[in-house]
């Protein structure tokens, strides 16, 4: 065995896991799927007094409609996410996105909520909370909160929960006439992280961009809106020249940092190819 | 802190007390000598530890023995031994799918799981199904024939029962 010696407590409720994070005086853990707390344990980057296994919840699980929202319970698994059809239906990026997210088997585990609590820079889910302006439905002592995704992912593994809080579901707001979503990313192999990935939200008229949210990740410390992209190509007409400015616009959006691996004009690079892939996509589909 | 444990393994019901930090796979090599299924990185990278939990592929090095309580657990062996993947393994031999072996048990696991939820996969998709699994022997594509054989054979005995 190589993890160190730790408890384990399965939850009953949200209001169970709550208060034995609070007895544990911060030595506890929250469990979902385990596929980033249980290698952070073999490794011995963390050693918890308990793990709280928050798997037993039926308040986690479930995907349901309420006035238009789409709720997507955190406990929902990644293959899930692939295959449900009210979350191809309502939250089409989400759908898109979860071939990507590492191989099959780890998506039978992984969680949604998770995905997004760890906050991993890198990872898919954040940057489709982010492109679908989503709201993350929080839990803590003082009742329940609701946290939109701009305000949800502060830094490298860092979110706008306190310790001990709980992400209970993920809300998307509702579809719209002429909404289109595309997503992709560049990884050296399926399944691998990404050099580079991108998710877009549009909807387009008559081949007027009406709205548009572009989400990169694998470019910075967090998920990231590319704002000014998304000004060159609010109200415009979905052209070559439009994609080409939209482009030219990433410099200002997006500040890699030069890594042994790559360099950041690599980086920068290749979110422009991505870009232009994506719109050049997203005029066909829309 | 021990746990008591019940759960099925290979179809026979198990009961066993574990600390909770022991892995599943940890579990099925040391408490049931269970040794097919190997533990490779033990980060859920290289994919040798797979084992159907519920009838799905996941890595034992990545669940917890006591998350597996009240689950039903197969490995390699009860594969094996129920004939369920007999062709899969003389397709394997066949086109010499393995050299060392050791990434084997973990790839068949996987295939099995594959063509119950995809009978007639592409290569591309049977690439992709296996993106997870490492092997250092073979460049994978005797491993891609071996299961796109397999999947022809099961499609032709289909259409045209001995």
């Amino acid at each position: 065995m190589k993890s160190p010696a730790f408890d384990y407590i399965r939850a009953r409720s949200v209001a169970h896991a709550l208060e034995t994070y609070r007895s544990l005086d911060g030595e506890g853990v929250y469990l979902a799927g385990g596929h980033s707390v249980v290698p952070s344990l073999t490794l011995r980057l963390q050693a918890p007094a308990a793990l709280i296994d928050l798997s037993g919840i039926d308040a986690l699980t479930g995907i349901s409609l309420d006035d238009g929202w789409l709720r997507i319970g955190a406990m929902t698994r990644h293959a899930e996410v692939a295959a449900d059809p009210m979350i191809r239906d309502h939250a089409h990026l989400f759908h898109l996105a979860a071939p990507h997210v590492a191989h099959p088997a780890i998506r039978n585990r992984g969680t949604i909520g998770g995905s997004l609590s760890l906050a991993d820079p890198a990872s898919e889910f954040p940057a489709v909370a982010l492109a679908l302006r989503a709201e993350m439905e929080v839990a803590g002592h003082d009742g329940v909160r609701r946290v939109k995704a701009d305000d949800f992912f502060l830094d490298i593994y860092e979110t706008a929960m306190d310790p001990g809080e709980i992400l209970q579901a993920i809300l998307v707001p509702p579809v719209r006439a002429g909404d289109v979503a595309v997503f992709d990313e560049l990884a050296r192999r399926r399944g691998d992280y990404a050099m580079v990935g991108a998710a877009v939200q549009a909807m387009v008229d008559a081949g007027r961009v009406a709205d548009i949210s572009i989400a990169f990740f694998s470019v910075g410390n967090k998920p990231t809106r590319a704002g000014a992209a998304e000004s060159a190509l609010r109200g415009a007409r979905l052209d070559d020249a439009t994609i080409a400015a939209a482009q030219s616009a990433l410099d200002a959006d997006l500040d890699p940092s030069d890594e042994p691996q790559m360099p950041a004009s690599v980086r920068r690079h290749l979110a422009r190819v991505l870009l232009g892939r994506l719109l050049g996509h997203l005029g066909t589909t829309a | 802190m021990t746990m008591d444990i019940e759960l099925t393994v290979n179809g026979e019901h198990v009961r066993e007390s574990v600390e909770p930090r022991m892995s599943l796979a940890d579990f099925l090599r040391e408490r049931l000598q269970l040794t097919g299924t190997h533990l490779g990185c033990e980060m859920g990278a290289c994919g040798a530890c797979l084992v159907l939990l519920g009838g799905k592929p996941v890595h034992a090095c990545l669940v917890l023995a006591v998350q597996a309580a009240g689950e039903t657990v197969e490995t390699i062996e009860g594969l094996s031994e129920s004939g369920a993947i007999a062709d899969l393994q003389a397709a394997f031999h066949d086109r010499n799918a393995l050299q060392c072996g050791f990434c084997t048990t973990g790839m068949m696991v996987n295939a099995h799981a594959l063509l119950g939820d995809n009978p007639a996969p592409e290569r591309a998709e049977i690439r992709d199904a296996l993106s997870g699994n490492y092997c250092r022997c073979t460049g994978y594509e005797a491993i891609v024939d071996a299961i796109d054989a397999t999947a022809r054979k099961r499609a032709s005995d289909v259409e045209a029962p001995a």
